[in-house]
């Protein structure tokens, strides 16, 4: 699905991220930890197309393609999907307005995918606009429901939600990751940023990934992972003569 | 004067058009009420409901001797040169809409000044919503596809009275030569509600105008709406201008303002005179492309307890916007118009929906053509 090898990124003048390489294939979920400004958010961002980042050496290979150089649309259409940490504010723009475009011929979905999130009272609100952290985080998940990306990046979905909330979006992403489909058979794909560990609890991931300094320090077994980071902190990550 | 336009449905093809666009309804179809003049000629007057009546000023002075008490009260004569010359006029042209005690107009009554050939053309108009009554206006202005120059000299005095509501939306529809100089003022009775919503997206050489409601009445209401695109060459001098000079009087002034080149001067001026009154300006504006946009927002409290606040950011469409729309699969171009045209969606409450759709068709006009 996803292929990202030898990446190097520069935010200005200064490299933010260092040699990525990274294999993300048809139906597995991988989680990416590291300390704050660590550059995962900035990855993500790279691997989507945003602005203001420059990549100079390296590939980001999605279903075969290098996109590395594809606006950030095309790649949507590609079937990548993001879910912001913190989306902007679009004053005027209506949620409803909105999944009306991005839908196409899936308008159908967006009433059931809508109450499914209790989201079906928003649809005239403004994006994100006096949304509480609860409501901007599904909000984010029911756009990319009606979106159906193959390869989903999650940054940080259970950040600012309450344990109820948690549960239902976590259920949501569940469903977007096709967690309810046999494995042999699933075809969608994930990469999700966590610094909790709570939304492991509905998504079942295949590897982690530990960033330190804009770099890989280590890869394995999620849970291992964060039972790790959990009782150590990012320090034995650091000192981890594995690397 | 062009010959053979008795009606609107006289018009070219491409006139009724440019009419269309301005809110106008050709064929009348839902409407309470018709006034139609072409340069200095009423070609048309209908009223089509009971408790509205529309006269020529001529007809209406002449009828009404009261009318008098109404005329050149809220803008006076010797205002400016504009008001000056149209009050030398020894032929007025103009409309008088008179809404009787307690009538309610569920459709508006359109008025429509075309520019044809004239190089000025002026009207003074007296609009009256007596007791209780509610009374919907749609102004269109516009010129005809082939006039490229002239002047418009407007002098438009609103009597809202005593829990009766006016609302007024005038949308332009001028050519790049064309300067347009609106004299309006409205005088708001005990519990009157006065809504003045304005819309232009089209070319204009020069327009100023700074409409004055004087809140008169306890718990009277006004509320501005301004929707402005300006193109290049276009110069824009927009106010609006309310006085709270009642306990319990509110106004409210909202500006949505796009340049793609033009200027803009946006004003807006709240004068809080007497207790218990509030007022709030909001200007947002878009540079699209280099332009002026200049908000000069004004607020003066005279007493304890006016509470007024004023708002006003002017900039571009941030980046992070676009890109997240993209993330959604939108191109740049649509992500862009899709945020635009959110912009300027400005929900008036209190608008009777055709009028909104109004508002609505001509943003989606100004849309089209790529703002």
């Amino acid at each position: 699905m996803l292929k990202i090898e030898d990446l190097h990124v520069k935010i200005g003048e200064r490299e933010v991220l260092h040699d990525i390489n990274l294999h993300i294939k048809e139906g597995e979920t991988h989680v990416l930890m590291g300390p704050n400004g660590s550059g995962k958010t900035t990855l993500l961002r790279a691997i989507m197309g945003f602005g203001g980042l420059d990549v100079t050496e390296g590939q980001i290979i999605f279903k075969g393609r290098d996109v590395t150089r594809l606006p950030i649309q095309e790649r949507a259409k590609l079937g990548m999907g993001m879910l912001f940490q913190r989306p902007p504010t679009i004053a005027g723009l209506k949620l409803g307005k909105l999944l009306a475009v991005t839908s196409g011929d899936r308008a159908g979905m967006v009433t059931e995918y809508s109450r499914f999130l209790h989201m079906d009272t928003f649809m005239d609100r403004a994006i994100n606009l006096g949304f509480s952290g609860g409501e901007i985080k599904r909000s984010e998940v029911l756009q990319l429901m009606v979106q159906q990306p193959d390869f989903v990046m999650l940054d940080e979905p259970e950040s600012g939600v309450d344990l109820e909330n948690i549960s239902l979006i976590g259920t949501a992403i569940a469903r977007l990751l096709e967690k309810d489909v046999h494995i042999v058979n699933r075809k969608k794909s994930g990469l999700v940023i966590t610094h909790t560990g709570y939304i492991l609890d509905y998504l079942d991931a295949d590897y982690g990934h530990v960033m330190c300094d804009g770099a890989f320090r280590c890869h394995g077994n999620p849970r291992e992972i964060l039972r790790v980071i959990k009782t150590s902190g990012y320090k034995e990550c650091l000192a981890c003569q594995k690397v | 004067m062009p010959e053979g336009i008795e009606r609107m449905e006289d018009l070219s093809p491409r006139d009724k058009e440019r009419l269309t666009q301005t809110g106008l309804e050709v064929g009348m179809k839902n409407r309470s009420g018709s006034f139609f003049q072409v340069d200095q000629e009423i070609r048309q007057i209908a009223a089509l409901e009971e408790g509205i009546e529309v006269l020529s000023i001529q007809e209406a002075l002449a009828k009404y001797r009261w009318l008098e008490d109404y005329s050149w009260k809220l803008v006076k004569k010797e205002k400016d040169q504009y008001t000056r010359f149209v009050a030398d006029q020894p032929d007025p042209r103009g409309f008088v809409v008179i809404a009787k005690k307690g009538s309610r107009t569920v459709f508006p009554l359109q008025t429509c000044l075309f520019l044809a050939k004239t190089p000025v053309q002026h009207v003074h108009n007296i609009i009256i919503a007596e007791e209780g009554a509610e009374l919907h206006l749609i102004s269109g202005c516009a010129s005809a596809s082939y006039t490229k120059t002239g002047s418009h000299i407007g002098v438009s005095e609103f009597y809202v009275g005593r829990n009766a509501r006016i609302t007024t939306t005038m949308i332009h529809n001028w050519g790049d030569e064309i300067s347009v100089f609106p004299r309006s003022a409205a005088r708001v009775e005990e519990n009157g509600v006065f809504l003045s919503n304005y819309v232009c997206m089209q070319p204009v050489r020069k327009i100023q105008m700074s409409p004055v409601a004087d809140l008169a009445g306890k718990n009277s209401v006004a509320r501005f709406s301004s929707i402005v695109v300006c193109t290049s060459g276009s110069h824009m001098d927009l106010g609006s201008v309310a006085q709270l000079s009642a306990e319990g009087a509110s106004a409210e002034l909202v500006t949505r303002a796009i340049t793609t080149g033009g200027t803009i001067i946006s004003r807006g001026m709240i004068e809080g005179k007497t207790r218990h009154t509030k007022g709030h300006i909001e200007c947002k504006g878009l540079i699209l492309k280099d332009g002026i946009i200049h908000a000069i927002p004004e607020i003066k409290g005279d007493v304890v307890d006016t509470e007024l606040s004023h708002e006003a950011a002017v900039g571009k469409i941030a980046k992070d916007e676009i890109e997240y729309l993209m993330s959604r699969g939108l191109d740049e171009e649509v992500a862009t118009s899709t945020i635009i045209r959110g912009f300027l969606d400005v929900k008036i409450a209190g608008l009777p929906e055709s009028l909104q759709n109004q508002i609505d068709a001509a943003i989606d006009s100004a849309e089209k053509s790529g703002f």
